[in-house]
């Protein structure tokens, strides 16, 4: 393997000054390779969120560099950085945050509508991504009469709409009851195999991060242990 | 995102709390309304008053009275037996009663000796008691002097010969029913009976020839029109036992000028007659007072309309601060998924223009409506004698000139919620909880 498609090298972050400062990553060091999927695993408060913010060129750390594609993104800034969030990454929150006065269908295509996509070629990608979540009979329903598997599958329709190559995953079980959130599982590690999108999952969920390649645990702003999976 | 879809989802956003976006456009209608409604009148009037400075034409006259030499302090007047006391001028412009002192035949000299002056004739005032075709009633009569050059509005007939000896009268229309013609056009060619009263006391009566019947308008107060044959008769015979001085002492003077004068050199002309201790204003003058006025109205009434839409403007930074706040999560999530903070100011800012779109269109359009329908209505009521009024009349231009400046007021409004918007940070947002 040749570069990581996203590395992390000795990211510090901290929030607030002087004797208040609160240093929410001490030094984290990370690289994740394309097709990979990895767990980021702590305690409330360790700093995950703020790692995979940092990750997904949210947030800028105080000292230290994030890397995507081997280049640094430090000197990404306005519109090329919107653009490269825009086209590299989809996102799946604990919670939905679908419009949901608005349909399914323009819910889904909102990332190819922020890309200036045109409308015919937004509702044909649309539905072929309602298609693949099998949700394709509800893309003219509104978004608040789907049920709560159903609506983190069209928030999975709209992470994976651009075609990105990491989907970042922040509790994407979270809200789910544990049927319903196997089913979500299996769609985001189906999508990991066959289409090789690289995963990076925020969870403190033991089970979800025992089916990640990797799993990353973090302490007190530090990586603590990176194990792999056994190779069954 | 395209601009075309930045607008798009602006205007379906401000359908989405249907009641806010309701309230908020109600109130900038009642601005916009009130600001199409009040523009229409000081359009309406003003072309009214135009249109009548034009058909009166004599753009190359000027009326002359002469300054009294005290007419400038205050409190009582000390007499003098040179003074007259006129009212106004020949348009009935001015109220109120200005004392100017006498034009004497020295005077006229004086000023047919200015600089630019073409001629001058001395306005002869006189004053009728009635007038009667013989058969009908006899009515009270006010005469108007003609000036040549002028144009009568005629509903009937034909403009008087200044220079025929006939002696030739133009009766308002309103005379024409009690004299008991059938029609204006029955009144033409009829000769009627003036009576006057001489100064010595004793009355005559002098036949006149109707050749018009003029339309009552601001151009001529109900008065009839006298050619300068029958006011020149009509004055000797009021001045029969008078002096020859006080025969020879006019309130005013119409003075010509070259009818293709520049604006500019009508009014160095104008300053010649100043100089020279004379008042010189010309018909758009006299009749243009009436519409400094009305736009002075005019302008005051905007400036309620503009009040009203300046409140209004807080209720759409209210509804957009409210709709900002609402959507906190999706403003985060859409910055999440790249899309500038421009774009996301865009969204908000255009919405709060749409609204005010909505607003005053719909006020602009219902007020054109109310408008028309209103003027309509008093024009075969109220301004029944008013001929060719429009009391609210609407121009393309001044409409979409409201739409626009009541959109960039509703823009401004809306930039404080948009950069709020604009400037939220995703994370910040995406919290939960
Ligand atoms: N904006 C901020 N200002 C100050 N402190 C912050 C801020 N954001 C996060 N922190 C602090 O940084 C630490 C790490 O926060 P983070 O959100 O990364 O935790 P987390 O691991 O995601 O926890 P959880 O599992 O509860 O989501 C916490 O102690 C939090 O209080
Ligand atoms: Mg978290």
């Amino acid at each position: 393997m040749s570069h990581p498609i996203l590395a992390a090298y000795d990211l510090k972050k901290s929030y607030g000054r002087g004797p208040n400062r609160f240093d929410a990553l001490k030094g984290v060091t990370l690289e994740i390779f394309a097709g990979e999927s990895v767990a980021i695993v702590g305690k409330s408060g360790s700093g995950k969120s703020t790692l995979m913010h940092l990750l997904a060129l949210l947030d800028k750390p105080s000292t230290g560099t994030v890397e995507l594609g081997g280049s640094d993104t430090a000197t990404l800034k306005g519109k090329r950085l919107n653009e490269t969030r825009n086209k590299t990454f989809g996102f799946v929150f604990q919670q939905f945050f679908l419009t949901p006065g608005a349909s399914v269908l323009e819910n889904v295509v909102l990332p190819l509508k922020i890309a200036g996509i045109g409308s015919r070629s937004r509702k044909v990608r649309g539905h072929a991504a309602l298609d693949r979540l099998e949700l394709g009979d509800k893309a003219k329903s509104k978004a608040n009469a789907l049920s709560g598997g159903q609506k983190q599958r069209a928030v999975i329709a709209r992470a994976l709409v651009n075609d990105p190559r990491i989907i970042f995953a922040d509790e994407p079980t979270g809200n789910l009851d544990s049927a319903t959130g196997a089913i979500v599982e299996d769609i985001l590690f189906g999508l990991n195999r066959e289409q090789g999108i690289t995963l990076i999952i925020v969870t403190h969920d033991e089970d979800l991060a025992a089916r990640c390649d990797r799993r990353v645990y973090i302490r007190d702003g530090l990586v603590v242990t990176e194990e792999a999976r056994v190779a069954a | 995102m395209r601009a075309i879809d930045v607008v798009g989802s602006a205007i379906g956003n401000s359908f989405r709390s249907r009641l806010r976006t309701t309230l908020t456009v109600l109130a900038i209608f009642i601005g916009a309304f009130t600001l199409t409604i009040t523009n229409g009148l000081g359009t309406g009037i003003n072309a009214y008053i135009t249109d009548t400075v034009a058909a009166i034409g004599a753009n190359d006259v000027l009326t002359v009275t002469k300054v009294s030499a005290d007419a400038t302090t205050t409190g009582p007047q000390e007499y003098s037996p040179d003074q007259i006391t006129s009212g106004g001028g020949a348009a009935g412009g001015a109220a109120g009663r200005t004392t100017v002192a006498a034009i004497t035949p020295a005077d006229l000299t004086t000023i047919a000796a200015i600089d630019g002056v073409t001629s001058v004739q001395p306005s002869l005032s006189v004053t009728p008691d009635y007038v009667t075709t013989g058969s009908s009633k006899k009515y009270r009569l006010g005469l108007g002097s003609f000036v040549t050059g002028t144009t009568l509005q005629l509903s009937a007939g034909a403009q008087l010969d200044p220079d025929s000896s006939e002696l030739q009268i133009a009766l308002p229309v309103s005379f024409v029913e009690p004299l008991g013609f059938a029609s204006d056009a029955d009144a033409i060619g009829t000769t009627v009976q003036i009576g006057i009263t001489s100064a010595s006391g004793t009355q005559s009566v002098i036949d006149a020839t109707v050749v018009g019947v003029s339309e009552a308008g601001l151009g001529a107060t109900g008065n009839a029109t006298a050619n300068t044959a029958l006011t020149t008769a009509l004055y000797d015979v009021q001045s029969v036992g008078r002096s020859a001085t006080a025969k020879d002492s006019y309130a005013q003077a119409v003075v010509h000028f070259d009818q293709n004068a520049s604006a500019s050199e009508v009014t160095a002309l104008q300053g010649r007659f100043t100089a020279a201790g004379f008042t010189a204003r010309t018909v758009a003058d006299q009749i243009g007072t009436f519409k400094s006025v009305i736009d002075a109205i005019v302008l005051v009434l905007n400036a309620f309309a503009v009040i009203a839409l300046l409140a209004a403007s807080f209720g759409i930074v209210n509804t957009l601060l409210m709709s900002v706040q609402e959507r906190t999560r999706e403003i985060g999530l859409m910055k999440a998924m790249g899309m500038g903070a421009g774009r996301i100011f865009g969204l908000f800012s255009i919405e709060a223009a749409f609204i005010g779109f909505l607003g005053s269109a719909i006020g602009a359009g219902i007020a054109m409506i109310v408008g028309t329908v209103v003027s309509t209505a008093l024009s075969g009521a109220l301004f029944a004698n008013l001929p060719g009024l429009t009391l609210i009349a609407f121009t393309p231009g001044s409409i979409i000139a409201i739409i626009l400046i009541v959109m960039g007021i509703a823009f401004l409004a809306g930039t404080l919620p948009a950069w709020r918007a604009a400037r939220q940070d995703p994370i910040e947002s995406l919290r939960y909880e």
